[in-house]
């Protein structure tokens, strides 16, 4: 072939331009050291509870390998209408209101291909998880960062918010509580955030897959203000508070016409979510009441130890009160947030993830989780407070 | 229940110092609590975990079940505190059902559980007849798996 193009030009530019993960290398390098303890992970360090995974097994011995209805299994909607109702006192039709997905992560992005257009602004707040932006990238729309920070205990600026709001803008995202940094909402903030995308006639995306764990007060949705629900569209799964990320199952709760067009992009790229996992998370339904609060119950132990040996070694930590992640400030130590990371990697094998990660103003803060065991919560803090106390020596 | 025997029950071993910080609570404040626990009663002690199909001993353990004649003055109280302080019960429960007493009987040998159940335990006032179960293999006790499998090593680090 003679005078082809290249592969790399014929890589669609809008895909092309999305920056790649910076941290990509990074997180390389820290799956491949089988012996670094970690407290880079996003999912709960505990197992899947044994009732969900005798359920799938039991499944799988009945023979549960074909598809489901595009939506997902009747009776998963059904239990999700039900669960809605409980936890987020809102009702959503399992006919046409709710549709089951393969992961949270792919809800969004039907969400976002359902709903932007070329040139859309998309509002999200940072720090924030990573595909937030990207995904809006890929349906041609404009991601608009509204960044948080620890002066405010990583809550949304509304005037800043507001100032942001255009003309173009479809959609807003939010995330509490928050991965990385562990804020949530409260009711007067919902109250204004409610009122805002009233008067501007937003969108909003709510992903709350850390809804369950919060540690010091009752969940407070931006549903919670009833004439959200027209609005709003609900993303929710089992990954966190189940403990199920690789059974790959979300879900989108919203008005039926949105829902609806999410099914049309739905069923011609997914067709329907795992099977075995939506049978599994049936029955993780039924068991909700009691694994949940076991869990919220370990976790909170696990963040105030957290907290309170960050503390010891001064690093100083907003208020963590839901998701399962301290979001501590390294930058008095004069390193990066990558630098701080990649060192303690390296010099005492313990691994968190640069704040950068979660957007450019994560700078000077590193990501820890406290879903983790607690022996090994406790070697990595040792670690921790060692390795900040040899960089404070030489720092001197 | 109680936090800090939430805590102790998963670990006992567990310093007053990293209680106190799981709880947000003061070291002496926990510590003070802990030796309330113990002073009351509620707190009777603190052991170890072993699996015992590891240590290269012929331990014999036995489950029986005993069917005993309650006395209308106290029921089975009185039969059920000779039993217990036998030193070979390490276990002993009243139960609903077909029999009575249940109790967990250790020895180093067969014949010292059999002499102990045909020699004090039979023949004793009040009691009617007993049967013996012998343990073969222990998969979990007091909440923890004996064995261990290896598990699925999850990723180090994921967004």
């Amino acid at each position: 072939m003679k005078n082809s193009k290249s592969l790399h030009s014929r890589i669609a530019p809008h895909v092309h331009d999305i920056p790649g993960s910076g941290i990509r290398e990074f997180f390389d390098i820290v799956n491949e050291m089988s012996d670094a303890i970690s407290l880079g992970v996003g999912e709960p360090g505990c197992q899947t509870p044994w009732h969900i995974r005798d359920a799938a097994i039991y499944a799988l011995e009945r023979g549960a390998t074909g598809y489901t209805s595009n939506s997902g299994l009747l009776s998963l909607r059904e239990a999700i209408s039900k669960y809605a109702k409980k936890f987020f006192s809102t009702s959503y039709s399992p006919e046409d209101e709710i549709l089951v997905t393969t992961g949270l992560s792919e809800a969004y992005d039907l969400v976002i291909r359902a709903l932007v257009e070329p040139g859309d602004e998309v509002i999200y707040h940072q720090p924030s998880y990573v595909s937030y932006g990207p995904v809006v990238q890929m349906a041609h729309g404009i991601p608009v960062v509204l960044e948080t920070s620890a002066g405010d205990d990583f809550h949304l600026d509304l005037d800043k918010l507001e100032s942001l709001i255009s003309d173009k803008t479809k959609l807003l995202v939010l995330n509490f509580p928050n991965n990385p940094t562990g804020a949530i909402l409260d009711s007067s903030q919902v109250r204004a955030i409610a009122d805002m995308t009233a008067r501007h006639d937003l969108l909003v995306l709510t992903d709350e897959i850390y809804g369950e764990l919060t540690y010091d007060t009752e969940h407070c949705s931006i549903l919670s203000v009833p004439e959200m629900r027209e609005r709003t569209i609900l993303l929710h799964g089992m990954s966190k508070a189940w403990a199920m990320t690789g059974f790959r199952i979300g879900y989108a709760c919203g008005p039926g016409e949105i829902i609806g067009a999410m099914n049309k992009l739905h069923q011609y790229t997914m067709l329907c979510a795992p099977t075995l996992s939506q049978v599994a998370s049936v029955e993780a339904f039924k068991g909700a009441g009691k694994d949940i609060p076991h869990m919220r119950d370990i976790f909170r132990r696990n963040r105030n130890f957290m907290l309170a040996r960050l503390n010891d070694a001064g690093l100083p930590c907003a208020p963590l009160h839901g998701a399962f992640y301290a979001f501590p400030s390294v930058s008095e130590l004069g390193l990066t947030s990558a630098e701080f990371a990649l060192r303690l990697l390296d010099e005492e094998k313990v691994a968190v993830v640069p704040g950068t990660a979660f957007g450019q103003c994560g700078e000077g803060y590193v990501r820890c989780s406290y879903a983790t065991g607690l022996d090994e919560i406790k070697i990595a803090m040792d670690r921790i407070e060692k390795f900040v106390n040899r960089v404070r020596g030489a720092g001197a | 229940m109680n936090e800090i025997l939430k805590i102790l029950r998963i670990n006992a071993r567990e310093s007053s110092s990293d209680i106190a910080k799981m709880l947000n609570r003061s070291q002496e404040d926990v510590e003070n609590e802990i030796g309330q626990l113990e002073k009351l009663g509620i707190i009777k002690g603190y052991q170890a975990i072993v699996d015992e199909d590891t240590l290269d001993n012929n331990q014999v353990t036995a489950l029986i079940e005993v069917d005993v004649s309650p006395r209308r003055e106290d029921g089975f109280d009185h039969v059920a505190r000779r039993i217990a302080a036998f030193p070979e019960v390490k276990s002993m429960y009243l139960m609903s059902g077909n029999y009575d007493l249940l109790l967990f009987i250790v020895g180093n040998t067969l014949r010292e559980v059999a002499s102990f159940v045909s020699a004090k335990l039979a023949p004793m006032e009040g009691v009617n007849s007993t049967t013996s179960h012998f343990m073969l293999k222990t998969y979990k006790n007091n909440g923890v798996l004996m064995e261990t499998r290896e598990e699925y090593e999850k990723l180090k680090v994921t967004p």
